[in-house]
């Protein structure tokens, strides 16, 4: 895992393992998810790989009812909209990410500050976004 | 302290602890003079393209020059556009346009910054002047969106969100909503304060003979009224705008909670604007309009800013304008703000200091904002009405600054005895680009 370079193109690779993955500055203490390969706190480029645990809690979202034309095709549509959220991980920094379990037809029931943990979406069709990163709410 | 009064020539340099000088402070070493203004009409145009409207936006602009201007006597051309390489599969458009209105051989600089891209066209022209390179620049922007699909047009748009949103399946109203959830959670605010932003937008629009929806939202009740009743059909009893807009076959979803009405539409448009050295702008006409303030700034993709209620790009630029203009939020009279959604609008007018963070929706329900308050905003109708080809937005916006200050914007002229300070605030992406553009008039 250490041996992987810091980038994006690890960082998917390691969410096709099912791993949420990120960057700590070896000088600083900054966590960056998805990782930098440069701190821009401090400029350092002493960073190493830390796996963050997959929880957190919602800290904003919407209900998307006209996507664009690669959600279309998987589905979703005005009857059946998808969630996208910003999520506060238990470590502290913020990702995006879709949310799954919640209903999309019924916004507000969805509560920013719910529990969340991560999921992960395997697309076999698309070799250029294998997996994308997903949170579902923890019962 | 006000530093324009220090004349043209200052520099501020600050020596750090390792002996290197670094200039912190923003001026311009030659004064810029804004002194001509015309836009195209802002729509979707199926027979006209990008030059057409440009041919439209320029011919106005020159009309505009009260001494005249000769177009020979040009010397250079900035010109703002977000993609025309993916709207109309045409790039280059630097060369294109110079050709078109007939300024080959003029230097023609395109510049890109997503639908801040006319704004830093703006700046550059002022820098190429500023510098003594050149003396009379006209700046462009414009942008032909119409000729694809709605959704092909989002696409587009997305192109200048950042990659891990794109890969989680935000679109842009999916980013402004998950925005105003945020904004709603920490304020106590509610989707009936984003209405007051959308009604005031549109009362604005409906005297402004440019915009693209120039009716306000009660005449769009009515005439729907009107051709229910027409079709036989069941005729709706909205009591007041507010249901109106709470009533999703009339006000759709589209990313909750924005929904249509919250959102900018698409748009065809150009707008030119003629820049010239100070000294020489009374030989132009007898009101120019100085630059005064000039900030851009740049900011962070969506997890990874500060805050989800601020736009951390307007507060930078906000403060470098103020900084150099010697003005302070109260002293802006009236302000352009890009309002590419509703909760847009009320948080910019917050990250530029108008209202203290959190106090922006209450402004807004307050009519604090309104064209007879105390601190108008997008008296033009904004993104939301006046209508949003990205890349001549931030031309367009400077141009709505023109008029108010030199008190030729008809029936919506804010009713103020003497408009001297204005400002346009102008936002691309996701708050990756912001500026914020101070004019005075003298």
């Amino acid at each position: 895992m250490a041996l992987q370079p810091i980038s994006d193109h690890s960082y998917e690779k390691f969410l096709n393992e099912e791993e949420l993955m990120g960057s700590k500055c070896n000088s600083c203490d900054a966590l960056f998810v998805p990782p930098r390969a440069r701190c821009v706190d401090c400029h350092s480029t002493e960073l190493a790989w830390v796996a963050m645990k997959g929880t957190g809690k919602l800290a904003a979202f919407t209900c998307i009812a006209i996507g664009p034309p690669s959600m279309i095709e998987q589905g979703y549509d005005r009857n059946n909209p998808y969630c996208c959220g910003v999520i506060d991980l238990a470590e502290g920094p913020r990702v995006v990410a879709r949310i799954e379990g919640v209903d999309t037809l019924l916004p507000e029931s969805i509560k920013i500050g719910m529990p969340l943990k991560a999921k992960y979406l395997h697309r076999q069709s698309d070799a250029s976004m294998a997996t994308t990163l997903a949170f579902t709410p923890i019962d | 302290m006000n530093r324009r009064s220090q004349g043209p020539y200052w520099y501020d340099h600050e020596r750090k602890p390792d002996g290197k000088i670094v200039n912190k402070k923003r001026g311009l070493n030659r004064g810029v003079a804004m002194v001509g203004a015309g836009m195209s009409s802002f729509g979707m145009f199926s027979d006209r393209d990008s030059k057409d409207l440009l041919l439209e936006a320029f011919q106005e602009m020159l009309s505009s020059v009260d001494r005249g201007i000769d177009p020979n006597d040009m010397d250079a051309l900035y010109l703002g556009n977000f993609t025309n390489d993916f709207f109309v599969n045409q790039s280059h458009w630097g060369a294109i346009v110079a050709d078109a209105l007939g300024l080959v051989p003029k230097p023609a600089t395109r510049v890109e910054g997503a639908c801040a891209s006319s704004a830093l066209a703006f700046r550059e022209a002022v820098f190429a002047i500023a510098a003594g390179f050149y003396d009379v620049v006209l700046v462009g922007g414009f942008e032909d969106m119409s000729k694809k699909s709605t959704g092909e047009v989002a696409q587009g748009l997305a192109l200048a969100a950042s990659p891990y949103e794109l890969a989680a399946g935000f679109t842009f109203p999916g980013v402004f909503g998950a925005i105003a959830t945020a904004y709603f959670q920490r304020y106590g605010a509610n989707r009936e304060h984003l209405m007051n932003v959308t009604i005031k937008s549109h009362q604005n629009a409906a005297l402004n003979p440019k915009a693209q929806f120039q009716s306000t939202i009660k005449d769009m009740m009515a005439s729907k009224i009107k051709r229910a009743k027409a079709q036989a059909g069941p005729v709706p009893n909205w009591s007041d705008e507010k249901e109106f807009l709470s009533d999703p076959k009339a006000n759709p979803v589209i990313a909750w909670p924005m929904h249509l009405f919250d959102c900018s539409p698409i748009s065809d448009g150009a707008a030119c604007i003629l820049l010239v050295g100070e000294e020489i702008a009374r030989s132009f006409t007898d009101d120019p309009l100085y630059v005064v303030g000039l900030g851009q700034a740049s900011g962070r993709a969506l997890h990874a800013a500060p805050e989800l209620t601020s736009f951390e790009a307007t507060r930078s630029a906000a403060q470098e304008a103020y900084a150099m203009s010697g003005l302070t939020p109260d002293d802006i009279q009236f302000a352009e703000v890009h309002d590419c959604f509703s909760i847009a609008e009320i948080m910019h007018i917050e990250d530029l200091g108008f209202f203290e963070p959190g106090e922006g929706y209450r402004a807004v329900a307050d009519g604090l904002t309104k064209l007879d308050g105390p601190k108008p905003i997008n008296t033009s109708g904004g993104l939301k009405c006046k209508g949003h080809p990205v890349g001549a937005t931030g031309a367009a916006q400077l141009i709505e600054v023109w008029k108010q200050l030199r008190n030729q914007a008809g029936e919506r002229q804010v009713p103020h005895s003497e408009l001297r300070i204005g400002a346009a605030h102008n936002l691309g992406g996701t708050g990756g680009t912001c500026t914020f553009t101070i004019l005075e008039r003298r």
